[in-house]
Parts: C-alpha cells; structure tokens; sequence
C-alpha cells in the first residue's frame, strides 16, 4: 500500500464519520423544532389558564426533559430523556427571543464525530503530501482535499473561540464538506504528479494556502448569513403577530447577533482573500511577467474581492445592513464556489492547473 | 449603538451607518435648485455610501464578460478563434468593446465613477480625521447606565464612611463655591480614583480628559483613531494603485522574442518578434544589451509511470553582455525571471528549432536554418512553416510537423508520444508558387497563405509528404533540389562518439522570452502593503470611548464605568469589566494609602500620608 492508497483510505474514513456527524446534526435540528413547538404550545396552554401573562417566561429547557417526544429519546440515545438543565429561559415565547435549548446529545455525538473525523481528514492531508513530497494543494483533487480540512478546522476553531454556541452549524459544515469531498474523490481524483515548473514556487505554498483558508472563513460566513436570513424572517413574522410555526431557529441566537458573526468571520476571509489577491499578483509577476492581466481567474479572484467590499460596505450603509447585506455575503460565497468549480473546470486561461 | 449627535459622524457620508439620521433632505422640498444646488445634491450623492456601494457591485458585474469572451489583451488567439467560429455574433460584441472589457469605455467609467466617489469621501474624512485626532474626548454623558458593558464598583472604603460623611455634610451644609457634591471627606478619594483611571486609561493608549459636570469627577477617554487611520491609508492606497498603474505602466513596455539555442539577439526595437510599448514609452531608453541563449534544457518525468513526459524543469542558461563589457552568465527559468539591465526576462515558452537546409538541384545552398516549431500539445507535437524566397526557379514554402516522438495512430496518423527527442521525425508538404511576401505586407513566420501556390506533396496531391530524420536528406519532388533535416549534434561534432540512435541532441531547441519593464511595479506593491495595513488595522483596532465617574449615591460615592462602541467591537464589554476590575483594585490600593477618615487624625490631609501598607 502506497502512501496515497493510505491517503485515500483515509479520506473514505473520514467522510464515512463526517455523514454520522451530519446525521446526528441533523437529529439536533429536529429536536430543537420540538423543543421550540412544545415551548409555544405551553405557552399557549399557559396563557389560555390564565396563569402566564404573554409575556411571562417559559423554562422551555426543564419541560423538555419532561416531555421529550419519542421520536427525541431515540434520536439522541439514552442521554435524551434526562432532564436538561433548568437554565432560565432567556427570552419569552411570543418575542423574538430564543427558546431555551438546554443540552442535547445528538449535539455533543455531532461534534465528537467532527473532531475525529477532522482528525482522520487531517491524516489523509498529511499522507497525501508526504506521497507527493511537496505540499498537497497543487491540483483540484488536492485544493478540494486541503480546502474542505480547513472549514472543518475553521469551523472547530470558532467553536472554541466564539462565545456563542455555534454547534448548530455542524449540519451545514459536514454537510458541505461531505459533498465537496465526495465530489473530489470521485470527479476530480488524479495520482500524485510532479509539479509543473510554473507551480515550482514558494508562492504556491503561501498563495494557495491563504486562498484556502479565506474560502473556509467565508465558508462559516456563508452558513451564518442564510441562518440570519432566516432567523430575521421568522422574528418579523413574530413582530407582526402572524401565527408561526415555531421551528429550531427559535432556539438559535437572534438575526442581529448571528449577523455580527457573520460579518466577523467574513472580516477575516476578506482580508485573507485581499492577501491571496496581492500574492497572486507578485507570483504572476515572477511566473508570467506580469502582475495583473486579467485571466480567468484572476478576474474572478478580483469580482469576489469587489463583493465582498461591497457587503462590508452594505454593513456600513444605512437601509444595507440586517438582510440586504446578508444576500451579499451569501452571493460572495457563490462566487467563490463558482471560482472553484466552473472557472477552474469550464474557463480557459493560465490557471490550468486543475491536474483533470 | 452610536449616539445620533456624534460630531464623528459628520464627516461620514450622509447615509453611513453612524451618520445622524436626517431630515427629509430640505433640497427636495425646495421648489427649485439653482445650478450650484444641483451640483451639491449630485455632490452629496456621488459620495454616498450607497453610490459607493451600488458602483462596488456594477463593478463586479462589469468584470464578469471579461471571463466569458476572449479578451485581446490575454488571449489575442482566442479572439480570432472567436471571431472565426462566429461570425455573425462577434462584430456586434466587438462594437460593444466586449473583447477589450477592461479598457471598455464603460468599465472604466464605471471605475472611475467608484473612484471619484471614495476621493470625494476620503478627503473630507481625511480633513476631519485631522482635526479630531486634535480634539478633545467628547464630555461624559450624563447617564452612563445607558451605555454598553456599564458596571459599578464602589469607592473603595466609602461604606465604611457612611456615618462619618453625614456628620460632615451637616458641618458644611452649604459651600456654594465648591464644584464638588461630594462629601468632602471622601473627596481626595474620589480625586484619587479618578485620577487613577485617566492614568490608566492614557496608559492602555486612551486619550483622556477629566470633566466635571454637575459636580461630579469623570473621566472620558478614547482609543482607537487608528482604526479611522487605517481606513484612510486603505481607501487612499487604492487610488495609489490605480494611479501608479495608469500612468507609471505607461513608461514601461513589453516585448517578446524567439531565440535558438547558440543565437542571440540585442534589446533594440526591431529585434523583438512583437513590442508593446506603455503610452509614454521613449525606445531610446532601451539599454542595447545582448542576450544570447546557450542552452534550454528541458527536464521531463521518466520515473512515475502516471506522469511521464510531464515537464520537471526548464532552465535557460544565457549570457548577457551590455555594449563594451564583457559577458556575464545568466539563468532564466519559469517563475526565476532575469533581472538585467533595467528589464526583466521571462522566459515564457519553449519548443524545438529543426534545423533544415535546402538546395537547388546544382546542390547549392539556397536556405539553411533553425526553425522555430510552435508546440501544440504537451507532448510537443510541433507545427512550422519554411519560406524560401530565393534563388530557386519558383518561390518554395513548406508546411511541417514535427514529432520529438513519433509514434502512428491507429487511424495512420502521426502524433508525438513523449515531450523529448527519442525518435525525431520531420514531415514537410511543400508548396511551389508565390509565398505572398514580396508585396510589403507583413506576414507571419509561422504561417503559409498557400491560396497562390501548388501544392507539390501530402494532402490531395497524391505524392507522399517528406519525412525525415536528423542527418537524412531527400529529394524534392519535380527535380527542385534537396532537403535536409541536419543533425546538430553531429554537425557540431561536439559529441561526435554519439551512439547510433541517440538523437537526444539532434535538434537545437528555442526559448521563447518576454522582455519587460514596468517602472510601476514597485509602487504598485507599496501601495498594495499599505492596504494590507490599512486593513488589518481599520478592521481590528477597536474604536472605543470609555468613561469612569464618580456619582453619589444616598450618601455613598460609586464608581460608574461605561464605554461605546466606535464601529464593530465585540470585545468592548469585557474591556470595560476588565477595566473596572482592574481600576477597582488598584483604586482599593490607592485608597489604602488615603486611610479610613475615623483614623485620619483630624486636620491632617490624608493626600499627604505616607502609605503605611506598601
Ligand atoms: C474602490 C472602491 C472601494 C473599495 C474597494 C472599498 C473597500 C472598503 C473596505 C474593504 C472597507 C473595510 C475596511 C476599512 O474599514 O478600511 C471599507 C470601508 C469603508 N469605506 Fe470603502 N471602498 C471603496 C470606496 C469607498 C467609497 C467611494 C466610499 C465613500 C463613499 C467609501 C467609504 C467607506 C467607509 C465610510 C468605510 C468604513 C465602513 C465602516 O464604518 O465600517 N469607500 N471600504
């Protein structure tokens, strides 16, 4: 067995541990939507006894336990029936607040799950390179590779960073990282191949490295702007006094907060994707003799960065910032996505170095 | 989260988040604008944050044919590739600049526009920003508890003095002269501690200011201009980078030339195969420098079975001489460019040169020379083309392939199965009549109009094509003379003990070069660092405002802490716990140099005790 044959088997390892992370993310979602449905039914219950005013607190989190459905016992193992912590709820049902979630299983088997299957990931990154001898983000099959361990690791990093729970990202993060290395490893899969001269660089290390770490930031970005979408939805629906059918996101932090995230980790991409843009440069400059010529790719490098200006500048401008700038931030990403996939695989031009 | 009456804000557009929110703009109730009116409005609007914005993304969308349709500037073959395959669609994008995008009338108003609006914005905000970095901390609000991250310590030992402080106050029930509400026992403590905190404050980089309004000590402090800085340097280094682009890349030019192993060529303008010259570009400014290539080795994969016949490596080895000195040896390799002479040389592509030798049927000389072959797949399968202008009965053009290593298709075709020279072969259809280049226009050396010419082998002809190895000769249909493909390595006699069959010098190779200058460069990349730090600095230097005040409260004296956040500052409210506690606990080691007023022998200033504790 060859280093990459290792590599490989690692990278099945790790996606088949990445699905089970997804699918116990999944299970999460669902609880929180009964957890969320229950708290506005008691409520109602409550306000129909006349006991609780509208907006009286609902310690959503100790009547889960009491109540938990079936379906939520099976789904997150034993651990599911105990009764969660009695934390006070942090917001009323009616508001726009968020139902108090208390602990879930499903959550924690999720997160575990993504750690080991990171760590697997990382493994299979590691082998790939060493089975080259150089770096291993030098064609798509490797950019997909590298690029999908670093959301992953981006993902963990802001776990343990950030001071809200962002578990609930899990879904989106192993979800997509599932599907892009399922269609690395099975479209885009190319043995190990020297360097072509022009990839002979210490660029290539710096260059491609940072451009796959801005994706993985704006990645986060992404998933945090759709949920905020979604979240400022459902809290105008709320404000408006329309019948809602309370879902998980009751259970998730408001638009505003998710909002200021959103816009933090995409700071971060962005100034990451400014720097790619300009080590670009200075390694055309040194590979082709020019610094700018407007190829392919470096155009597409270029209208990503402009969106991306353009949703900071949203945030800055009145009637722009909440869910205006969101859609940016979630167009951004398209981009991206675009860049990596059509303009890599469709467009000619001098970055053609998907090794396909 | 920023107050509506910020003086900061005024120099922001109009529409910026922080802006005050104005009144429906007066101009539109008027019932008519004088010209300077319009001029104004126009003004207000072009240098406003959602002008900048709508044109950040017309931006964007103005870049995307770029990528669709060929553009001249990158790919000049693939424009006449367009305008072959549709010749009814691409008259009518070209007449809407569609394959000069980037120099389109209407992208380069949109940029400009962009960029008229951010100077129009930065220099208002760059005369204020001045002006502020000058001014005072703005005066501490009158109710700090409204305000982000507010907490509240109390005035270390200031419990202890409640009894003590009633008495005074009844002592001293109406001192209209002082400023101060305090009791006037506790007063050197609150002056303590508030003096403490501007310290402080001043010492984490705040700029500090004591107020007392109404009777109560404060301090307000602000950090953080450099985040406005930083902006600045950004939205300023990006007119630097168009600025240094649009006119210091007019000074600088670009050419390209061939060159065939053992020749070489001097750096004058007509030397170059093609020259693109910068707008402001004086060809007396080329230094005459001669650039000779010795050898072009290539290096190709011959281990891993999956890659053999990928290129490892290209290296150049070239001699440089400048006019009257003696030659200096150079290396030029794919991203290693030369730097010599005030221009940098790339070396930008590379391919064989057979060399190839014509003779009329007297056995004379009429045409000998490398031919450059332009690859065309990665296993250099090679297309050139040979004139012969002269001195034979009719003017002869050949057509040519070349394969380094030939090998035959099924369908009988040729093709070159590896990159290197294993099993050169040369095939040539030849063509008797006019090669169309005595008329004065200029044509290329890599192409035959064969429209006036007869084609004497290959194709219809029905007579074979010429096929040939290094060192082979063969006649010329018609009784036209000879054609020989020489065999360099023998011919040089360098390596005359060259096995039979080893052809892997047979044939020079060439090297295509890209010559440049461009004297923007440099100031391009100071520009492009200064973004980088501008950025990272306007992003992540939080802009805040802190205060601390001493409020009394039935009797006892608190302290009160409060900050506010300038833009996006997610960590201001521990910077203000963090603060408190900080300042509390000194403030409680200050306080304990000013003793307990029961202990303070009566008339002794506690300001002027030594510290017992410390
Ligand atoms: C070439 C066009 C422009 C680009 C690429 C651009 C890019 C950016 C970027 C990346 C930022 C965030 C980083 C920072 O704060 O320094 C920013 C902020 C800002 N830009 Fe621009 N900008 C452009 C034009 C303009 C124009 C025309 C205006 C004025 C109308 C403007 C006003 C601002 C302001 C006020 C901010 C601060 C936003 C805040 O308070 O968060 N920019 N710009």
């Amino acid at each position: 067995m060859t280093l990459d044959d290792i590599s490989i088997t690692l990278v099945y390892s790790a996606m088949a541990v990445y699905a089970i992370a997804f699918v116990a993310y999944a299970i999460d979602l669902a609880r929180r939507s009964a957890v969320a449905t229950r708290a506005a039914d008691e409520a109602k219950a409550a306000a129909a006894a006349g006991v609780a005013t509208a907006d009286s607190p609902v310690a959503v989190g100790a009547s889960a336990g009491a109540g938990a459905p079936a379906g939520a016992v099976a789904a997150g193992g034993p651990g599911g029936s105990t009764p969660t912590s009695a934390k006070p709820a942090s917001g009323t049902v009616r508001g726009a607040a968020s139902v108090a979630y208390g602990k879930s299983p499903a959550l924690r088997v999720g997160v575990a799950m993504t750690v080991i299957a990171w760590a697997l990931h990382l493994a299979a990154d590691v082998t790939r390179g060493l089975a080259a001898g150089r770096v291993p983000w030098a064609n798509m099959y490797e950019f997909a590779l590298t690029g999908t361990l670093v959301i992953t690791s981006v993902y963990l990093l802001v776990l343990v960073v950030s001071k809200h729970d962002l578990r609930f990202l899990g879904t989106f993060v192993t979800g997509l990282v599932l599907v892009l290395l399922g269609v690395a490893t099975v479209n885009f899969y190319v043995v190990v191949a020297p360097l072509p001269p022009a990839l002979q660089s210490a660029w290539l290390v710096i260059h491609v490295f940072v451009a796959t770490s801005a994706t993985g930031f704006l990645a986060l970005g992404f998933a945090l702007s759709v949920v905020q979408l979604l979240q400022a939805r459902r809290e105008s629906l709320v404000a408006s006094a329309k019948a809602v059918k309370q879902n998980f996101l009751a259970t998730l932090p408001d638009s505003a907060t998710l909002e200021n995230l959103a816009y933090r980790v995409i700071i971060i991409g962005f100034i990451l994707w400014t720097f790619t843009l300009m080590a670009g440069a200075i390694w055309a400059e040194a590979a082709w003799g020019r610094y700018w010529g407007w190829d392919t790719k470096e155009v597409w490098t270029f209208i990503i960065w402009v969106v991306y200006a353009g949703y900071i500048h949203a945030r800055a401008t009145r009637g722009w910032r909440g869910s205006r700038s969101a859609w940016l931030a979630i167009i951004g990403f398209s981009t991206v996505l675009f860049n990596f996939t059509v303009v890599n695989l469709f467009f000619k031009g001098l970055h053609a170095y998907s090794g396909l | 989260m920023s107050p509506r009456s910020d003086p900061d804000a005024l120099s922001r557009p109009g529409d910026h988040i922080d802006s005050p929110e104005r009144e429906p703009d007066a101009s539109v109730t008027q019932p008519k604008l004088g010209f300077v009116g319009w001029l104004r409005f126009g003004w207000r609007q072009l240098t406003s944050m959602r002008t900048a914005l709508l044109l950040l993304l017309l931006l964007a969308i103005a870049a995307v044919p770029g990528s669709l349709v060929p553009q001249r500037s990158s790919d000049p073959n693939g424009v006449t590739q367009y305008f072959a395959d549709n010749p009814d669609l691409a008259p009518v994008l070209d007449g809407f600049q569609l394959f000069d995008v980037y120099t389109s009338a209407w992208f380069s108003a949109v940029y400009l526009l962009l960029f008229l609006s951010l100077i129009g914005c930065v220099i208002p905000r760059t005369k204020h920003h001045f002006e502020a970095l000058r001014a005072r901390p703005p005066r501490t609000p009158a109710r700090l508890s409204r305000l982000a991250g507010y907490t509240e310590r109390a005035l270390p030992g200031a419990a202890r003095s409640d009894a003590a402080q009633g008495e005074r106050r009844q002592q001293e029930p109406s001192d209209a002269s002082r400023r101060s509400a305090y009791p006037a026992d506790l007063e050197p403590r609150v002056d303590a501690a508030i003096a403490k905190a501007a310290e402080q404050l001043k010492r984490a980089g705040y700029r500090v200011e004591r107020y007392d309004v109404r009777g109560e000590a404060s301090v307000s402090a602000e950090r953080g201009y450099l985040r406005e800085t930083g902006n600045l340097v950004f939205h300023t280094a990006l007119v630097g980078v168009l600025v240094a682009v649009g006119i210091g890349g007019g000074f600088g030019f670009s050419g390209q030339r061939v060159v065939v192993e053992g020749q070489s060529f001097v750096n004058t303008l007509a030397a170059y195969d093609s020259f693109n010259p910068g707008r402001f570009f004086d060809d007396t400014t080329l230094d005459p420098y001669r650039l000779s290539l010795e050898e072009l080795d290539a290096v190709y994969e011959t281990r891993n079975q999956e890659a053999i016949g990928q290129p490892i490596d290209f290296t150049a080895t070239v001699s440089v001489q400048a006019q009257g000195k003696e030659s200096q040896p150079g290396v030029v390799k794919v991203n290693e460019p030369l730097r010599v002479h005030g221009t940098d040389v790339y070396l930008l592509g590379n391919g064989y040169a057979p060399t190839i030798t014509v003779r009329d049927p007297d056995g004379e000389v009429v045409f000998t020379d490398a031919v450059p072959f332009l690859p065309q797949d990665a296993n250099l399968t090679s297309i050139g083309v040979v004139k012969v202008p002269d001195g034979l009965e009719e003017q002869l053009g050949m057509v040519g392939f070349f394969y380094p290593t030939q090998t035959t298709l099924g369908s009988g075709a040729y093709t070159s199965s590896y990159p290197d020279l294993v099993f050169p072969v040369l095939t040539l259809n030849v063509y008797q009549g006019d090669l169309g280049i005595d008329g004065g226009e200029p044509t290329s050396v890599y192409t035959l109009d064969p429209s006036s010419m007869e084609q004497l082998t290959g194709g219809s002809t029905g007579v074979e094509s010429i096929e040939l190895m290094p060192g082979e000769t063969v006649d010329l249909p018609n009784g036209l003379g000879s054609v020989t493909f020489e065999d360099v390595s023998a011919g040089a006699g360098a390596d005359p003990a060259a096995d039979e069959g080893d052809y892997s010098q047979s044939v020079s190779r060439f090297a295509s070069f890209d010559i440049h200058d461009d004297p923007s460069q440099g100031w391009v990349l100071v520009f492009a660092v200064l973004i980088i730090a501008g950025l990272l600095v306007s992003l992540f230097v939080p802009r805040r405002r802190m205060w601390v005040k001493a409020v009394q409260r039935d009797g006892a004296v608190v302290l009160e802490y409060a900050g506010l956040a300038r833009g996006e500052d997610p960590g201001l409210e521990d910077a203000v716990a963090s603060f408190a506690d900080r300042h509390a606990g000194t403030a409680t080691d200050a306080a304990a140099a000013t003793p307990a007023p029961e202990a303070a022998p009566p008339g002794e200033s506690a300001d002027d005790r030594p510290n017992p504790s410390t």
